[in-house]
């Protein structure tokens, strides 16, 4: 027991303890929440700072003004519902297509048929705060469904792929993708079965992946190959998911980011508690790579800078190159 | 630097914590554990005489030195009498004054002491007794005994020994035989042997009291003497010459000195009781503390209502619980519903016991879930629909306590102990998480928590822990101490060797 702690803290592995004691409580101050823990704010503090987020089509806020839903997504077909406040995408609905026919039916991303009394239902428990953080009451999002790019089709069951950064201190420390699966639910969440795959920071390709705690070559449902996937526009992602630092002012910041086929990498949310399983996913320590940007810690690097030596400090143990790809 | 603080701080909270518990446990005698409860003898001796026509004064000895035990307390009974504690030659002394008294008079003096092996004899060393002054032909008679028996003896325990001997011979040379002449009772026995001891310069004395056992509606004093060896007071059976002492005895005066001594009244009467009680030791270390005049006993919860005492006997428990949770959650990483919702499920099942108390529980929220699930289809808004679920329960607990007496379980009645508003938190908590996250998720988490509650609920029945924190609260500063390191316990957590082992492979 005693042994395998000791190999953990020798590979730099960080904890769930040592992470909130000594990162989250440290440098994310609680006044900042809100910017990442409401939606609403993070897309007006993203959008005021020029970074790219999904369009929103509408808030609602009130249980009264859930009769106007019809009325803000009139000339979409494509929405995804979601709780401002929720946390592990709990509470969030994507709607991928409407009846032609009937127009108050609605087919969701996992092929079901809901009517819209039933959505009305939805909202109500956000707005009630059935999945806020706190039990409070909430705010119900809508916005623009991502149409996601190619390039993971053949890793990802339905739902949305997007991309983790943890970024300390301003500097992208460790990225993956997370995939959805058909145990997830189309939901690109770890905790419910999504498949995660790390990212060379170096190349932007992936590496394995990791299924509940455990590494896995191929994805559950597509059985395609995971690692080697090239991922688009990866500068640029890195400079966004830093320049997070700046808009948020968190310290231990977690970066989601989608890749749209046709607006190209969009913020979807940030986390102020960021969790462990990226370090299964890229089979590195998250400890070791934060005690390295304390030595190169330049308080007037921009987000550029950061991003740039994140990409030559952090390559993947073997250059990105997994024994079983290519 | 934060790291520091809290290291001082939980240092000094655990100083604290510990000098107050050590000062209370060794200093004021509070018991570490449970049921101490320490045999406590009331000795009452009644005065009774018939009054004279003048003013009256009694005097009677009163226990001064009592090796091997210590006084509880002692108070006097009497109509009307002015009463006082005097230092006198033999020891304290009890003085009753009146000026009038009519008819047949009785006067109460009452004591209670408990057994104390700390209680030593401090008496001082005496002088050298002066030979005394015997009229002939008694004087012969001392010297030729005392000559006799020093030459059998070595020291002054053998002669003390060698005395009683032949003092007890059942024929008895000539000489023990005219000293003893006239002698009928114990205590003129024992006052002869202090005179022979005194014509032999060893300091002696009578004492007299009463070995203690049990109930005695009336005892009798027993003589025994005592004898100095320039030492220290050595204890000698007067009818056998054995150096002992009889167990538990309670030295109630010393010296050849009566009793008690009524001026002013005649036909007087002494007679004691013994009462055996078993009191708390708690209880005993209560009076102690008061008679040194320290407050630890104000801030007692004993100073307590007893219902409030029973009260918090149980609140205590909970800071116990919390520190289970804390390491179940932060060392071990169990997942449980609610922060506190396992506690209080242990605080329940310390009612229910423990096996009642899991069948109740799963019986409740497995009912409960089934019934939100039914819920979800009408589509209610959430704060009716927890609403919902709490009258659900409530309904629930009814339901279950009505059945189970319907067949004869009573266990079944204790449901009613659950905290409702908890329970139905949980079964909504659950429920929600079964949806999201599926059965397995919402299962693993209710037994997380059924898991922390068992542990818990061990910790906070045992007996001893919860008779330790409510006699000593200030070992929850201990506690808090260490919820305060663990707060900055920054190690893996158990589950996390588990889920992490793909990472300490390589």
């Amino acid at each position: 027991m005693f042994s395998a702690a000791k190999k953990l803290r020798q590979n730099g592995v960080l904890g769930l303890n040592e992470r909130n004691a000594d990162f989250i409580m440290r440098f994310n101050p609680r006044r900042f929440y809100p910017r990442v823990d409401d939606k609403v704010l993070t897309k007006e503090i993203a959008l005021a700072a020029g970074m790219a987020v999904p369009d929103l089509y509408g808030v609602i806020v009130h249980q009264a003004e859930v009769r106007n839903f019809s009325a803000m997504i009139e000339n979409q077909s494509s929405f995804v519902i979601k709780p401002a406040q929720g946390s592990g995408g709990d509470g969030i609905l994507v709607v991928t297509g409407r009846s032609e026919r009937r127009r108050d039916r609605f087919r969701l991303s996992s092929g079901m048929n809901i009517s819209e009394g039933e959505i009305h239902h939805h909202i109500s428990n956000i707005v009630g705060g059935q999945y806020s953080l706190s039990g409070n009451r909430d705010k119900a999002l809508i916005e623009y469904c991502v149409k996601f790019d190619p390039t993971f089709a053949e890793v990802s069951y339905q739902g949305v792929p997007d991309v983790r950064v943890v970024v300390y201190k301003g500097y992208p420390a460790m990225a993956m993708v997370r995939l959805p699966t058909r145990a997830s639910d189309g939901k690109a969440n770890l905790h419910q079965g999504a498949v995660g795959a790390g990212v060379d920071l170096a190349s932007g390709r992936t590496l394995t992946g990791v299924l509940e705690n455990a590494l896995v070559e191929d994805h559950p449902d597509t059985g395609a190959l995971i690692a080697g996937l090239e991922i688009p526009q990866w500068d640029f992602i890195l400079e966004s998911s830093a320049r997070g630092y700046e808009v948020t002012g968190l310290g231990y910041l977690g970066v989601d980011m989608v890749i749209d086929n046709d607006r190209g990498p969009l913020i979807l949310e940030m986390n102020a508690r960021p969790g462990l399983n990226i370090q299964i996913a890229n089979c590195t320590g998250l400890a070791s790579r934060i005690a390295r940007i304390e030595s190169i810690y330049d308080k007037n690097a921009t987000p550029a800078e950061r991003a740039a030596v994140a990409r030559q400090e952090f390559p993947a143990a073997n250059g990105g190159q997994t024994p079983f790809s290519f | 630097m934060k790291q520091r603080y809290v290291y001082v701080l939980a240092a000094l909270l655990t100083v604290i914590g510990f000098s107050v518990f050590v000062y209370k446990w060794q200093v004021l005698g509070f018991p570490v554990t449970e049921d101490q409860e320490k045999p406590v003898w009331t000795i009452e001796s009644a005065v009774s005489f018939d009054s004279g026509p003048g003013s009256i004064k009694v005097q009677l000895h009163v226990p001064t030195l009592t090796p091997g035990f210590r006084m509880l307390n002692e108070n006097s009974v009497s109509r009307g009498y002015g009463f006082s504690l005097n230092y006198g030659s033999g020891g304290r002394e009890a003085q009753w004054a009146i000026r009038r008294a009519d008819g047949e008079q009785k006067i109460y003096y009452r004591l209670s002491v408990y057994e104390d092996d700390s209680v030593d004899v401090s008496d001082t060393t005496p002088p050298f007794p002066p030979v005394p002054v015997i009229n002939e032909p008694m004087n012969t008679a001392v010297e030729v005994l005392v000559d006799d028996v020093s030459e059998h003896s070595a020291d002054t325990a053998s002669f003390t020994t060698e005395l009683l001997s032949r003092m007890n011979d059942p024929s008895p040379d000539p000489n023990v035989e005219l000293l003893l002449s006239g002698v009928s009772t114990n205590a003129e026995f024992v006052d002869i042997a202090t005179t022979l001891l005194a014509a032999a310069r060893i300091p002696a004395r009578a004492v007299h009291g009463f070995p203690l056992a049990g109930r005695q509606r009336s005892a009798s004093l027993v003589s025994w003497l005592e004898v100095h060896d320039g030492d220290r007071w050595l204890y000698f059976n007067p009818a056998t010459g054995e150096e002992n002492l009889p167990q538990r005895f309670l030295v109630w005066w010393r010296g050849n000195e009566p009793l008690v001594n009524v001026e002013g009244g005649s036909n007087v009467q002494v007679s004691f009781a013994i009462q055996e009680n078993h009191l708390d030791a708690v209880a005993i270390a209560e009076t102690q503390a008061a008679q040194q005049g320290t407050s630890a006993f104000d801030f007692s919860l004993y100073s307590l209502p007893i219902q409030t005492q029973a009260v918090y006997s149980i609140l205590l428990m909970i800071p116990i619980g919390a520190l289970v949770m804390v390491f179940m959650r932060n060392m071990v990483g169990i997942d449980a519903f609610g922060t506190f919702m396992p506690v209080l499920i242990a605080l329940a099942f310390r009612e229910t016991k423990l096996l009642w108390g899991l069948i109740l529980f799963t019986l409740l929220v497995t009912l409960g879930l089934i019934i939100r699930f039914l819920l979800d289809r009408l589509r209610l808004l959430l704060v009716p629909r927890l609403s919902a679920v709490l009258i659900v329960v409530v309904i629930l607990m009814l339901f279950i306590s009505l059945t189970s007496h319907r067949m004869g379980m009573e266990m079944g009645l204790s449901v009613a102990l659950f905290p409702m508003v908890i329970i139905a938190m949980t079964i909504e908590r659950m429920s929600v998480v079964w949806e999201e996250r599926g059965a397995a998720d919402a299962i693993r988490g209710g037994l997380g928590s059924l898991l922390v509650a068992v542990v818990a609920y061990a910790f906070m029945v045992m007996p001893w822990l919860e008779h330790l924190i409510f006699t000593f609260p200030e070992l929850l500063l201990i506690i808090l101490a260490i919820v305060m390191l663990a707060g900055r316990y920054t190690g893996y957590r158990l589950t996390e060797l588990r889920r992490f082992r793909e990472l300490s492979k390589s």
